[in-house]
């Protein structure tokens, strides 16, 4: 059994506590200036390839991202964590804005060939758009299996046993390789870059591409006519007693 | 005039007998007279020309941009995860109730790399310099300031001296395991019977007959991880035979000794007010051999090796305490938008907005401070010893209003434990003790000074014996002072280098230098050398010398601002515009204080009430009651 190449997708959002404004356009939402990382769901499935490699099982682990020159921040914080090298295939300004999944699989795929890949790991979804498309359509591109929403990857001869988040339970799957797989929540918690390692990651290989060394486009496919901030919660109401609740419930139609 | 060595060695006396009591000791070496004999040459410090009425700006027109394209990136890269660990992974409550490092959070620290941010890269450290290292302690003091201590003791004092002063060989034997962490280190300067006065330490070290080693007896207190430390940099006597005079006499001289020497052992970790998780202890030397080649900087070195540790220090102090303060602001005002009182977000009301935007000035003066002077260490400067210890004080007690306000914002809330703040202002209080207590580093800051502009009026003297080969200076001196005798502004002015929005204020700057020149030299013909027993006057001398410093450096941030058009930059300005229009206030009135016959004899009043009180062993008045 030889060790496994692993593909990891690294986003670059903005960052899980800032909160989130739109701008006065309200074609989008303010990103200069505000405080960036690494998508923490990417950041679990890098943490699983790290495993993977310290287990042993993977040889390689690539960190890639598409995006503005900024992404190359969260390469190397995925080189710090552990990765060998990256690629950052470089999209900037209005084509990074509109970026959507379907691109982001297609240049996925032709990297995954490219480099041998046999094992493209992927967070779920992304905390800014919440898309959780791109390791779905990624697979149907390779027309490789899928073992999307990981808890639990064990490695079970040459294929991968991997249990499933599904909606009222778990399920266990088994996928041979190559084979696309997305980290969900609890499949671990991944581990801090220490400042050494980031010192390190600074020398490792960061390989610079344009969409069309992958013969890949990335126009836009739609158009953002308005982006708004979720409607303010009304505030509620005190009751005093259960029958006014019932008929609260009932002029409402809820009953 | 003055003469550098018994004027400044008086002051180590003073300084002794004021203040016995500190932790880390380290103010001891406060002055030593080789070192500052220096200053009698012209320096490009701002504090130093300040004592002359001068304007230096070499230093601090405009704000030191250090950091290049490589190290402000890596930095940016630092900076995420140092704070999330300390977010996640250190709980700053539970170390300080648990009086240690948690272990996790050790090894964590030390995985980190925490241990050896100045370290060389080829050494096993991150290389970072001043200030990358000031922007992280930034963090480590917004969180957890027992951490803060532990990381400090070791890098900033406790192995700075290898760091400085080592041969390459004690650096390649040292650094790389300090660097990991897998060794601590300390400073042990500080002894039972010689805490501000360095010169007394009774440690000794004496050379072995065949030369090969020393053999070091004696004890230190308050040793900030002295418990924890395999690495000791230790100051003690050594008989050194002067060169010219042939005669012996006890110098103080800087040594590397490890635990594992033998002869090294430590008291249990001291009980504390505050920043209980580092360890603080007392460490024993009994007939410790240390290898001659573990002296650092050559025998009779150990005054200029202290002096530099500290000197060097103190501006990461100040940096932790900006993040501290950040802090307390935060926290004061995630409560006052949130709690509602007489029916309005307790933010609304006039007494709370003084607090946050006092608060507030407070925090950006230090922060200007501390990347100031970070700055020009990292542009080489070496004359930064006035600055640095103007940004001590005033970040410790900056940071002590700050937690203070805070709390009192917070009310009962801050009060309470479960809030963080009580720490916090049990951590803060010893910040104003050691590594030389303020009360001594305003003597420092004012003696300093007052020789550098005493040198300067010896040249006049020396000038006017001989009046013929010297008329520009003598002009250039009395027509100075005529100028000023008139009223008139002696033409020097910081409006030039300030952005317009702010000529006001530089304008009020320039003013307080020329007054506080013209003080100092009226304080030199007065009391001549007499000066150094004027406590009370040196006092507020130095209160005036914070408060310029402080201006000039929030000028010159403010003024990059505005120029870089920064967002914030009007916020900024009305900032500075306060802070400088306050602080013209204070220094005018500390200025005509010391000028006020009336004032002065207040102080004599002040020290008789002193002197009435402590030789009755208590207060002296009668109770109210009459028992």
């Amino acid at each position: 059994m030889s060790a496994y190449r692993v593909l990891v997708g690294c986003k670059r959002v903005i960052d899980y506590a800032v909160k989130i404004r739109v701008k006065p356009d309200k074609l989008g939402v303010v990103t200069d200036g505000v405080k960036h990382s690494m998508n923490p769901f990417d950041e679990i499935a890098i943490e699983e390839a790290i495993r993977l490699k310290e287990k042993k099982l993977a040889s390689e682990v690539v960190a890639f991202s598409c995006g503005p020159t900024a992404s190359q921040e969260t390469l190397r914080t995925a080189m710090a964590m552990g990765a060998d090298r990256a690629i950052h295939v470089e999209i900037d300004g209005k084509e990074a804005e509109t970026l959507q999944p379907i691109h982001v699989a297609k240049l996925l795929s032709k990297v995954a060939q490219e480099e041998k890949i046999d094992i493209i790991m992927l967070g779920k979804q992304a905390i800014d758009d919440d898309c959780n498309q791109t390791a779905q359509m990624t697979a149907s591109l390779l027309n490789w299996p899928q073992a999307t929403f990981a808890s639990k990857i064990e490695n079970d001869n040459g294929s991968f046993k991997v249990t499933r988040e599904i909606d009222g339970g778990l399920e266990t799957i088994k996928v041979k390789l190559p084979a696309v797989i997305s980290a969900d929540l609890r499949l671990n918690e991944p581990r801090y870059a220490t400042l050494p390692n980031i010192m390190k990651a600074k020398k490792k290989p960061l390989a610079k591409k344009k969409p069309s060394d992958y013969g890949v486009e990335v126009k836009a496919h739609q158009q953002v006519l308005k982006v708004e901030d979720p409607p303010v919660r009304q505030a509620g109401q005190k009751l005093e007693t259960v029958e006014d609740l019932v008929v609260k419930l009932k002029d409402g139609g809820f009953v | 005039m003055l003469r550098s060595a018994n004027f400044l060695s008086k002051l180590v006396t003073i300084a002794g007998r004021e203040n016995q009591h500190r932790i880390t000791g380290i103010c001891s070496s406060l002055v030593n007279s080789k070192r500052y004999a220096s200053t009698d040459k012209e320096t490009k410090s701002f504090g130093m020309n300040l004592f002359r009425g001068q304007i230096a700006t070499d230093q601090v027109f405009p704000y030191p941009e250090v950091l290049n394209e490589d190290q402000r990136q890596f930095l940016r890269e630092l900076v995420d995860p140092v704070a999330k660990f300390f977010e996640e992974q250190n709980d700053a409550m539970k170390n300080d109730s648990i009086e240690k490092v948690d272990d996790v959070s050790m090894e964590g620290l030390k995985a980190m790399g925490a241990f050896g941010l100045q370290v060389p890269q080829d050494l096993g450290g991150l290389g970072l310099c001043n200030t990358q290292y000031a922007r992280l302690v930034e963090i480590v003091g917004a969180h957890d300031l027992g951490v803060g201590i532990t990381l400090g003791a070791h890098q900033s004092i406790g192995f700075k001296g290898i760091l400085l002063f080592g041969s390459p060989e004690q650096k390649a034997k040292y650094l790389p395991k300090l660097a990991t962490g897998e060794t601590m280190a300390c400073f042990c300067l500080t002894e039972p019977q010689s805490g501000s006065d360095a010169s007394s330490i009774r440690c000794r070290a004496v050379l072995s007959d065949d030369g090969k080693h020393y053999v070091l007896n004696g004890s230190k207190i308050w040793i900030s991880n002295g418990g924890l430390s395999e690495i000791f940099t230790v100051f003690a006597q050594t008989p050194v035979k002067d060169a010219k005079t042939g005669e012996t006499k006890d110098k103080v001289t800087a040594f590397i000794v490890e635990r594992s020497f033998g002869g090294v052992t430590s008291g249990p970790p001291e009980k504390k007010m505050g920043i209980k998780a580092s360890n603080t202890a007392e460490v024993y030397f009994e007939d410790v051999k240390i290898p001659a080649e573990n002296v650092l900087a050559g025998e009779g070195g150990g005054f200029k090796v202290a002096m530099n540790i500290l000197n060097n220090g103190r501006f990461g102090m100040a940096a932790a305490l900006s993040g501290t303060m950040k802090y307390c602001i935060q926290k004061s005002i995630e409560h006052a938008s949130t709690r509602t009182q007489f029916g309005q977000k307790i933010d609304s009301f006039g007494s709370i907005q003084e607090k946050i935007a006092r608060m507030t000035l407070l925090q950006y003066v230090t922060e200007c401070m501390a990347y100031m002077i970070s700055g020009n260490m990292d542009q080489g400067s070496t004359e930064f010893q006035i600055e640095a210890a103007i940004s001590k004080v005033f970040a410790s007690e900056a940071a002590w209003y700050c937690a203070d306000e805070a709390i009192q914002i917070l009310g009962g809330m801050g009060y309470m434990k479960e809030c963080g703040l009580e720490r916090v202002m049990r951590d803060l209080r010893i910040f104003r003790i050691f590594e030389g207590t303020n009360d001594i580093l305003r003597l420092f800051v004012s003696l300093t000074g007052i020789q550098y502009a005493g040198s300067s009026l010896k040249e006049l003297q020396k000038a006017m014996k001989n009046p013929a080969a010297n008329l520009g200076l003598i002009f250039g001196a009395g027509s100075k002072r005529a100028m000023r005798m008139v009223g008139m502004s002696t033409g020097e002015s910081l409006t030039q280098y300030v952005a317009p929005e702010l000529s006001d204020s530089a304008t009020k700057a320039s003013k307080a230098i020329e007054e506080f020149g013209a003080t100092v030299e009226h304080l030199l013909i007065k009391y001549n050398k007499r000066i150094i027993d004027e406590q009370f006057l040196l006092n507020r001398l130095a209160n005036s010398a914070i408060d310029i410093y402080s201006m000039v450096c929030v000028l010159s941030r403010t003024s990059r601002s505005l120029s870089e058009k920064h967002p914030s930059a009007h916020h900024e300005t009305d900032i500075a515009n306060i802070w400088c229009d306050e602080a013209a206030t204070r220094i005018n009135a500390n200025l005509s204080d010391i000028k006020d016959s009336g004032n002065v004899k207040n102080y004599d009043k002040l020290a008789q009430i002193s002197r009435d009180v402590v030789s009755n062993g208590g207060l002296y008045q009668r109770h109210p009651l009459g028992f």
